[in-house]
């Protein structure tokens, strides 16, 4: 709860996601819905799919809203939100609808009324807040969960390394719609998602974002270390922050200081069968997990070019790029 | 009430003949339903409509089985039983084909009259659709309404030289057929 | 004015009088030609609404529920599998309150796949906690859609209109499409004030736990039981301006004195009615139920009243109960002082032809005795298909 005396709640900056709420400590999801509702701004409508961030921030007769917010099912947020702006054309009124849901709302159950929402061209900026799992059902695999990681559903065990298949690549599916605007984004690295987020507010037609967003509870770290572990991602290459202007890739944030993947493995309960000292399948699956980072970083050209004095970590500048063969 | 079964295949507008038909005998102050025989129509299958004209408002939703008339929008379906089934004692048939009525009558041994629909409709229009030339003949046949209905029926759905082809067909088809012919069995 | 339409263009016509902010369109037998009447009047010019054509009944449900939400008149059409598809969602919209409404073509459901005419889609989501208005023709078919908008914004729950599918859907019949500032004096402008608002932010659609929950599900009851009046008084007033009723929660049609009943739903109503006048068959009464949901159980006692015997009609059936109306009206008569004794029978399913016949055969049914069965089993059949 905000009193008075605190300096944050007498900063003019808008709040549209209010203190309060019933999220856990170091939620990173909780963290990107904040920093999302504070650069759109007031005038906007919110739909979120059922998930975690429903559920901690509306139970009756409490919300921690401050913008019109309206929550149906897990996998519609798409189509009700493209219902709301419909109605809003239909009455002439001029608000963003911002859409919103976790993963498994997004890269699953509710993908193809997504696609639809693209494809019909709706004016909603559509937010994935990406935790790679169905944490509020208690942590099961999703489309969206990493090779090799632990969830309810993808135990490690004799037989198995934990998830047995890839990371959808989501971002390129939805390139694929030529939307005119797509990005992904880290609660590691605010003013870059402000900036995103306020790119997507500007475009009349249908924009995309996905968030990395750690949970400490399904990721196995804890709560103080969200920003580290969410900055390890980006920085090993395994979370590329890209931008993408009609499905082509417009440009990325560069990586000066490539970190290896177990830095970012080994932070993590839900990798920790990759660090088992007697087990050759662990070498692997951390070699593939490497490899997979270095595929990224080849893909969208990531590397960059050594420090920069006024941007050491690459925070708050999003270079024009993308590979160099392009 | 009058009650009409159109036979044919699909592709050959029988929903559109029956709502036609209907239409034109509701230009000329009647009560009216059409409906098809409801079926997952695809080209060339056999499809059924139906057609009740009626002074009063129609309020049975059956099918009709027993009626008064019948339009076979193709010969060949007279080589199916059902499709004569139920025909009203005193019912008249009338079949797009080229050959004869009399020819006709003496291989299928009951009357049917006969008209050359398709041949018609590629003349006039350019298109084998008999619905619309058969429709003209009906009318003619059965006295039940002008050609001119037909034509307002028409006139809903098509404009301009489609519609006035169209209107050159109608006034074709019922000089074709004997003016009044089925009138006793269309007011008994 | 009198005109001979096809009932899908008669009913596009209809919604079109009433404004709709939003509609949400998807193809599905035998509704499809409704979403094509509406976005042919869209693509003419004819009427100015939001069409948005999705990509799932799923998300046409979803569409009017954020439509609704944000305080535009929404509506969308379905059939069969198409409602399965959005019966979560349908949940939701009248769990929230909101005033949509929607035609159900009625159609069978798969397996076997089955796209004729029954009750089971409309029956399968029975409990959804929608209104819920059958028609017996496709005049009743049009007039219901226009209360149906009244009905929804004055309880704030969703409307059903359940017509037939094919037997009215696709049936040109004789029938007047009322002028427009007639409905425009019947249906002001929705005004909705939940809607979402910036000015006024909510937040629609909250978790509600044990503590409350109950309480929800109380008023959601209240709701669709006090809903039964409105339906009344929507009527009784378009009635006043058009002298049409489409049929206020029930009607009773044949003489006082008939000591047997028999209650449907839908098109097969029309079909009896002329049967009853033409076939010279037994006197009895006709009772045709317009509202399943709310269930008025009142209206159906009285209904009822100085009959031995009751003959329900079902068009669908729940495997291993029997008819579901036939079910719940055993229900609703248990306890009145000298209630008929009800029988029960399923007619006409997945399109199976009910002719003018079945009348008399119905009347029947009370002598032969028995349980639930469906009538116009064909049981030669059932040998060829063991």
């Amino acid at each position: 709860m905000t009193e008075m005396n605190d300096p944050r709640a007498r900063q003019p900056r808008f709040r549209g996601l209010e203190a309060g709420h019933r999220a856990c400590q170091g939620c990173g999801e909780a963290l990107a819905a904040r920093l999302v509702t504070e650069s759109a701004g007031p005038d906007v409508i919110l739909t979120n799919a059922t998930g975690c961030l429903e559920v901690f921030t509306t139970p009756w007769p409490q919300s921690a809203w401050r913008v019109p917010w309206l929550h149906s099912l897990f996998e519609n947020s798409a189509a009700i939100a493209s219902g709301v702006e419909a109605a809003l054309k239909a009455q002439g009124r001029r608000s963003k609808v911002i859409a919103m849901g976790g993963d498994g709302g997004t890269f699953d159950i509710g993908f193809q009324a997504l696609s639809g929402m693209l494809e019909r061209m709706h004016n909603v900026l559509y937010v994935c807040y990406d935790n790679e799992a169905y944490m509020n059902t208690g942590i099961q695999r999703s489309g969206s969960t990493p090779h090799a990681a632990r969830t309810t559903t993808s135990p490690p065990g004799k037989e198995r390394m934990g998830k047995r298949h890839l990371k959808k690549d989501l971002l390129s599916i939805i390139a694929a719609h030529h939307i005119p605007y797509a990005a992904s984004a880290s609660v590691a690295y605010p003013q870059d998602l402000r900036r995103k987020v306020r790119r997507a507010m500007e475009v009349d037609g249908p924009t995309f974002l996905l968030v990395h967003s750690p949970c400490p509870l399904g990721w196995g770290h804890d709560g103080s270390e969200t920003i580290q572990v969410a900055r390890l991602a980006v920085q090993t290459g395994l979370f590329p922050l890209v931008e993408l202007e009609r499905g082509e890739v417009a440009s990325v944030m560069p990586l000066r200081h490539r970190v290896p993947v177990t830095e970012y493995l080994g932070l993590q309960g839900r990798f920790r069968h990759l660090f088992a000292d007697d087990d050759h399948r662990a070498r692997e699956e951390r070699e593939h997990l490497q490899a997979l980072a270095d595929y990224n970083v080849e893909r969208y050209g990531l590397d960059g070019d050594g420090d920069d004095p006024f941007d050491a970590d690459g925070a708050d500048t999003v270079r024009r790029g993308g590979p160099a063969s392009s | 009430m009058i009650e009409v079964r159109i036979h044919g295949r699909g592709g050959q507008g029988n929903v559109v003949a029956a709502y036609l038909l209907a239409s034109a005998a509701f230009e000329t102050g009647r009560h009216c339903q059409a409906f098809p025989s409801f079926g997952a129509e695809r080209r060339g299958a056999p499809v059924t409509a139906f057609v009740r004209i009626a002074d009063h408002a129609i309020r049975r939703r059956c099918q009709v089985a027993n009626p008064a008339f019948l339009i076979i929008q193709d010969s060949g379906l007279l080589h199916i039983p059902a499709t004569l089934d139920g025909l009203l004692q005193d019912g008249a048939v009338l079949v797009n084909s080229p050959r004869s009525s009399t020819e006709l009558t003496a291989e299928y041994g009951r009357p049917l009259t006969a008209l050359p629909a398709s041949a018609m409709a590629q003349d006039i229009l350019g298109r084998p659709m008999p619905n619309v030339a058969l429709l003209a003949a009906f009318a003619a046949l059965t006295d039940l309404f002008p050609a001119d209905a037909l034509v307002k029926a028409l006139a809903h759905r098509f404009k301009g030289d489609v519609l006035e082809r169209n209107t050159k067909l109608i006034a074709a088809a019922t000089e074709m057929v004997e003016a009044g012919a089925w009138k006793d069995v269309a007011h008994a | 004015m009198l005109e001979a339409l096809e009932g899908s263009q008669a009913i596009a016509r209809a919604i079109a009088l009433c404004r709709p902010g939003v509609v949400a369109a998807y193809p599905i037998t035998p509704q499809t030609h409704i979403v094509e009447n509406i976005s042919k009047l869209v693509a003419d010019g004819k009427l100015r609404t939001e069409l948005v054509s999705v990509e799932s009944e799923f998300s046409a449900a979803s569409v009017v529920l954020g439509a609704s939400a944000a305080g535009s008149r929404s509506y969308t059409a379905s059939s069969s599998q198409g409602i399965l598809l959005m019966t979560e969602v349908l949940f939701n919209i009248s769990g929230m309150r909101l005033p949509v409404v929607l035609t159900c073509a009625n159609r069978a459901i798969g397996a076997p796949i089955n796209i004729w005419n029954d009750h089971s889609d409309s029956m399968a989501v029975r409990d959804c906690g929608w209104i819920q208005l059958h028609c017996a023709d496709n005049q009743e078919a049009v007039d219901t859609s226009i209360q149906a908008f009244r009905i929804a914004e004055a309880t704030e729950l969703p409307v059903m209109v359940c017509m037939d599918g094919f037997v009215l859907t696709h049936t040109l019949e004789t029938l007047e499409i009322p002028a427009q500032d007639l409905v425009d004096r019947y249906l002001p402008p929705f005004a909705f004030d939940r809607m979402l608002d910036p000015h006024n932010p909510l937040s629609l659609g909250t978790l509600v736990g044990p503590e409350y929950f109950s309480e929800t599900r109380h008023l959601a009851h209240q709701a669709l039981s006090n809903a039964a009046s409105t339906i009344v008084d929507a009527d009784r007033e378009w009635q006043s301006l058009t002298g049409r009723s489409a049929g206020g929660l029930l009607t009773v049609e044949g003489p006082a004195d008939a000591r047997i009943g028999v209650l449907a739903m839908g098109s097969v109503v029309s079909t009896f009615r002329e049967a009853m006048d033409c076939l010279g068959a037994a006197p009895a009464k006709l009772i045709a139920l317009r509202s399943f949901r709310p269930l008025p159980e009142d209206a159906i006692r009285a209904a009822c009243a100085g009959l031995d015997h009751l003959v329900v009609v079902d068009r669908a059936l729940s495997p291993g109960f029997g008819g579901i109306v036939g079910g719940e009206i055993k229900a609703a008569l248990s306890g009145m002082n000298d209630a008929p004794q009800v029988h029960n029978v399923a007619i006409g399913l997945g399109g199976r032809d009910v002719p003018m016949e079945m009348w008399p055969r119905l009347l029947d049914v009370p002598q032969q005795g028995g349980g639930f069965r469906i009538l116009d089993l064909e049981p030669a059949k059932l040998g060829e298909m063991s």
